[in-house]
């Protein structure tokens, strides 16, 4: 399947029905309902199901694109969740359920989970699906998948923050001219676009050993979407002044997710401590050749 | 933004390259203490760059008419990754292979390339990079060191340049000079020139770092005469040349991997103490996902300059996130090792972690400054 052509007619959709204003709606506790019902109309949640499970048969990494479009667009509803989950259920013989799946993998908050219709717990080979308002505890078998997720919103939402930071800062005058124009403002937004294209890198190291991800590859992602979630968040609030940290203006959709998606399914240092512990187990073995053996 | 980076793989034919190579570097550093091996960058051993000459591990970019191996900038990353995480000597050979034989290749007349670049790719010809003067730093289109035309067609050079990284062991030096104009025209009127580092009026004053080794020199021209072949390129287009040719110097992987060798030694260092507590795994964790992403990013770089671009920006951007890390590492371990002052510390592993330490600062210097690739980002972004 050629991924071009699934990214654009995504993009559409999500330009289309996740406007600022329809996410602001949906977080308010407005009926999500209709915007469900678009993306399942769209057909693209079954993308990583097996063709003769009904799906599009995409792998992670072609359909990386797609997830990280969410996190750009900053998505309310748990849709890259569900695409993965379907996955995993219709691969165990299950069947997908048409709503909402949020992916928990712990005991601490899930995204997503005041909009999600069902829960997914359990291991890859073997998920399990839970549904109503009980809180869960995910257990640790996901969080690979979940971190992996994670890491592809926030380079996502990381590459949007950019463009609008980058855009306020030639916009807004202090000075007599535009603020972007003071090198101390240009050093910050260097930092941030570093950070930026880190994250997008991270993530794709992520997805490339595909479904489930191996450990190690889903540490090193999480970590450096994780890393550079807190400081593309910081930088982009500090460059905004006090107007980026107003609920009218549309920098917070992107930068509260960062710091939620950091948070979940482990932070920076518990994928530091994971993948310290399996660096360790090889001592004997070069940092060079640890990490290219992948 | 910055699109155009993403994951890239190594050729297999790159890959298949290490172990062979490996053999020929284990050697090479068989009897270096680690604090040597940690100074890989300013390792000058001219016999080991003539092996690895010999060997088909130089010239890697160049074409085979003129004594290269004829492969690219991934075979490069390949050599310079098991160079530097083995911490050999990479000094001798280092700049020629890096910038001044592409340079040569991409701007140089066909005598010029005939007569280098084969000897550069055999490890017998050492070049440095004459940038830098005492006045001109950041701003390198400053410099005041000057070549004349004479009537006979031949160049008169005048001048100093400093913080040249081995002069005093290289042949030749590619150096930035003004050939007409004022200082008031800036990057207009600024050429390159091949100098012959034993002509007469040339002198070399090694100047000794806060470490105690003495890599990098300064250079007096006083009346050298430079034959009329003597010019790289367009007189007049010495900016665009070294604009292009600090792409090479500010992408590889020799950005990331400065403080490998010291990570490898204190992770053996962990594992021989036992030393298994959460706080001693997040910072090996953090170093080790830290390295691999600034791999890859590097690798993407890397994979521009396959493509024939000439990758400035994103050059820089590697180089600003890639030298962080490399400062940080010392930092790092350090305070670590000194965490657990009731663990006995080898002193090997302690004097390696001191110059690493002491070194650091040198990481965001050489090849042009933080803030100097940060403007350049900046523009980049579209901001000035
Ligand atoms: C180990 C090492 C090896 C080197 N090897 C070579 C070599 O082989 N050949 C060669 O030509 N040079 C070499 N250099 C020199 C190197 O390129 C220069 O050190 C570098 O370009 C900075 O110049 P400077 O040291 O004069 O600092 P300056 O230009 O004086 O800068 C000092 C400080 O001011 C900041 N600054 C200056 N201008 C600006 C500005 N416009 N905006 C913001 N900040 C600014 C700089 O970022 C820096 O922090 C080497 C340097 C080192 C440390």
């Amino acid at each position: 399947m050629d991924m071009q052509e699934l990214i654009a007619p995504f993009a559409r959709i999500i330009e289309d029905i996740c406007t600022p204003s329809a996410i602001r709606a949906v977080e308010a506790g407005g009926d999500a309902a209709p915007m469900w019902q678009a993306f399942d109309d769209s057909g693209f949640l079954d993308a990583l199901v097996s063709e003769d499970l009904g799906g599009a048969g995409v792998s992670l990494a072609d359909a990386a694109p797609l997830i990280v479009l969410l996190g750009h667009h900053a998505v309310p509803l748990p849709v890259g969740d569900t695409l993965i989950a379907r996955a995993l259920l219709t691969a165990s013989g299950a069947r997908a359920p048409a709503g909402p799946i949020a992916i928990a993998t712990g005991a601490g908050a899930t995204p997503f989970a005041d909009v999600a219709a069902h829960t997914l717990l359990g291991s890859p080979q073997a998920p399990i699906l839970a549904s109503g308002d009980d809180p869960v505890n995910g257990g640790q078998a996901l969080r690979p998948i979940g971190a992996v997720l994670r890491a592809l919103l926030i380079s996502g939402a990381s590459a949007r923050v950019m463009d609008m930071t980058v855009a306020y800062a030639n916009a807004r005058n202090q000075f007599g001219k535009p603020i972007g124009k003071q090198q101390a403002v240009q050093q910050q937004l260097a930092i941030l676009a570093e950070q930026a294209v880190a994250a997008r890198i991270a993530a794709a190291i992520g997805v490339r050993s595909g479904l489930p991800p191996h450990l190690a590859d889903a540490a090193i992602a999480k970590h450096g979407a994780s890393v550079a979630a807190a400081q593309v968040a910081a930088i982009a609030h500090a460059v905004h002044g006090a107007i980026g940290i107003s609920e009218e203006y549309d920098l917070h959709l992107l930068t509260r997710r960062l710091h939620e998606w950091r948070l979940a399914d482990g932070s920076e240092g518990y994928w530091a401590g994971l993948l310290g512990e399996r660096r360790m187990a090889a001592a004997a073995v070069s940092t060079a050749d640890y990490i290219r053996a992948g | 933004m910055f699109d155009a980076l993403s994951l890239s793989a190594l050729p297999p034919e790159d890959e298949a390259l290490r172990p062979a190579l490996r053999t020929l570097i284990a050697g090479a550093i068989a009897d270096l203490p680690l604090h040597r091996r940690a100074r890989s960058w300013q390792g000058f051993d001219a016999a080991f760059s003539r092996k690895l000459g010999q060997a088909g591990y130089l010239g890697l970019s160049l074409p085979k008419e003129y004594g290269g191996i004829g492969r690219g900038p991934f075979t490069r990353f390949v050599v310079v990754e098991e160079l530097l995480s083995a911490g050999a000597p990479v000094a001798g050979h280092w700049i020629a292979d890096r910038q001044s034989g592409p340079l040569i290749l991409h701007y140089g007349t066909e005598e010029q390339r005939r007569f280098y670049l084969p000897r550069i790719s055999r490890g017998e010809a050492l070049f440095c990079i004459g940038m830098s003067e005492p006045g001109s730093g950041s701003d390198l289109a400053s410099v005041r060191s000057r070549a004349d035309l004479q009537k006979d067609g031949s160049w008169l050079l005048n001048g100093q340049k400093i913080w040249t990284t081995n002069a005093m062991h290289s042949d030749y030096m590619i150096a930035l000079v003004r050939t007409s104009g004022t200082n008031e025209d800036r990057q207009s009127g600024l050429s390159q020139v091949i100098v012959d580092l034993t002509l007469p009026g040339i002198t070399i004053r090694p100047i000794v770092d806060l470490t105690g080794d003495a890599h990098f020199a300064e250079v007096f021209f006083d009346d050298v005469r430079l034959t009329p072949d003597a010019l790289i390129g367009e007189e007049g287009q010495g900016w665009r040349q070294v604009t292009a040719e600090l792409a090479f110097e500010r992408s590889g992987p020799e950005r990331i991997y400065s403080s490998v060798v010291l990570i490898d030694a204190w992770v053996r260092h962990l594992d021989a103490a036992g030393r298994k507590d959460s706080a001693t795994l997040r910072l090996v964790g953090t170093l080790t996902a830290q390295l691999a992403v600034l791999r890859e990013m590097s690798l993407a770089v890397t994979a521009r300059l396959v493509e024939g671009e000439s990758p400035v920006v994103e050059a820089s951007l590697m180089k600003d996130i890639g030298t962080g890390f490399e400062q940080a590492v010392p930092q790092l371990i350090g305070d670590d090792l000194a965490s657990n002052p009731d663990e006995p510390v080898d002193a090997e592993l302690y004097r390696t972690l001191l110059y690493v330490t002491h070194i650091a600062p040198s990481f965001s210097l050489r090849g042009g400054t933080r803030e100097i690739l940060r403007g350049i980002i900046a523009r980049g972004l579209g901001l000035r």
